[in-house]
């Protein structure tokens, strides 16, 4: 019998997703493994996700203490080795702030929180969120955020770019992506970005909110799905 | 020595500064028509012990670079180190 995958999911102060995640991960046949900010132990996980919340607090900027956490150690020398890491809203601010993925998220364009669910194009397949889906597909997936405008240096977005590292892009229903789908102002619809070496990923919007059915679109369960099956390649 | 340091980060230039933004909207209702360019920034002071001045700046520099602004998106200046005899905080000006 296939192994189920081990993911685990680092709760900081003011984390606020965690269990979701912890939930969604069993309900797609991982099993969740809690993992604590001030622990310098991964506890043998295949992969690892950094939730939505507000980790201290936000204080300073979105993600800029979390990332001194102690556990923030474990978690780039796992991702250095290649494992899977992924950071979902308040965990991809906190990636961008560790120098794990490239730009930075800044307060939403319209100045305004938002909360309701978005579309976003799959742009690439090299990533752990992505492997088996096929760019140009669209997934419906709830945001909540009010810092999730996604920017980068001139030179960084031209990199970005032209390595492929853009994930997923706010657009229509039908793909389309345009300044009217744009949910917060990023930099070229940008909701979610890559390493360069493609194993850690980071997004704005969040798939784990988004398995159940019995509670509204299913966009989550294809990326989580992804999750699980690029950590148990790697095992 | 014991100096205290101020440090201002401000969001780069070319980029959009909403809070900035949401000020200068409000100020034309308060009869302010003549204004534009707001930006707000963060101010941050501490104090610090240090051998000299010199070295109060170079630590506070790597202080600024690493933790207090993200180089990404934010410059800083580091303004005013003064020698501080010792003042309580809430004895500062």
């Amino acid at each position: 019998m296939r192994r189920r995958p081990r993911v685990g999911v680092v709760t900081f102060p003011g984390s606020l997703d965690d269990g979701d995640a912890l939930r969604a991960v069993t309900s797609m046949g991982g099993e969740g493994v809690p993992l604590w900010h001030a622990h310098r132990d991964l506890r043998g996980v295949d992969a690892v996700i950094l939730p939505g919340g507000f980790s201290y607090g936000d204080y300073l900027r979105t993600g800029a203490i979390a990332r001194f956490a102690p556990i923030m150690e474990e978690v780039s020398t796992f991702a250095e080795a290649g494992g899977p890491v992924v950071g979902i809203c308040n965990g991809f601010q906190i990636l961008c702030e560790a120098g794990l993925l490239p730009g930075a998220l800044i307060r939403n364009r319209q100045l305004r929180f938002v909360c309701r669910f978005v579309e976003v194009r799959v742009e690439t397949s090299l990533s752990p969120l992505t492997e088996g889906l096929v760019p140009g597909e669209v997934l419906t997936v709830p945001a909540k955020h009010g810092e999730g405008q996604f920017v980068a240096s001139a030179e960084d977005l031209d990199r970005i770019e032209g390595e492929g590292l853009v994930v997923f892009r706010y657009c229509a229903p039908d793909g389309a992506v345009d300044d009217e789908h744009n949910l917060n102002g990023s930099l070229h619809s940008i909701a979610g970005v890559r390493s360069q070496a493609g194993n850690v990923v980071g997004l704005m919007p969040h798939p784990e909110h988004a398995v159940d059915p019995d509670v509204g679109p299913t966009g989550g369960q294809p990326m989580l799905a992804s999750l699980l099956s690029y950590a148990l390649a790697r095992v | 020595m014991r100096y205290r340091c101020h440090v201002e980060v401000d969001l780069k230039p070319g980029l959009l500064d909403p809070q900035g933004k949401a000020v200068e909207g409000a100020l034309p209702a308060m009869g302010w028509t003549n204004v534009s360019n707001v930006r707000i920034g963060k101010s941050i002071s501490l104090d610090i012990e240090a051998s000299d001045e010199q070295e109060a700046i170079a630590q506070v520099h790597e202080m600024a670079e690493r933790l207090l602004s993200n180089p990404v998106i934010e410059l800083f200046v580091i303004r005013g180190v003064q020698e501080n005899p010792g003042l309580a905080l809430e004895d500062h000006p």
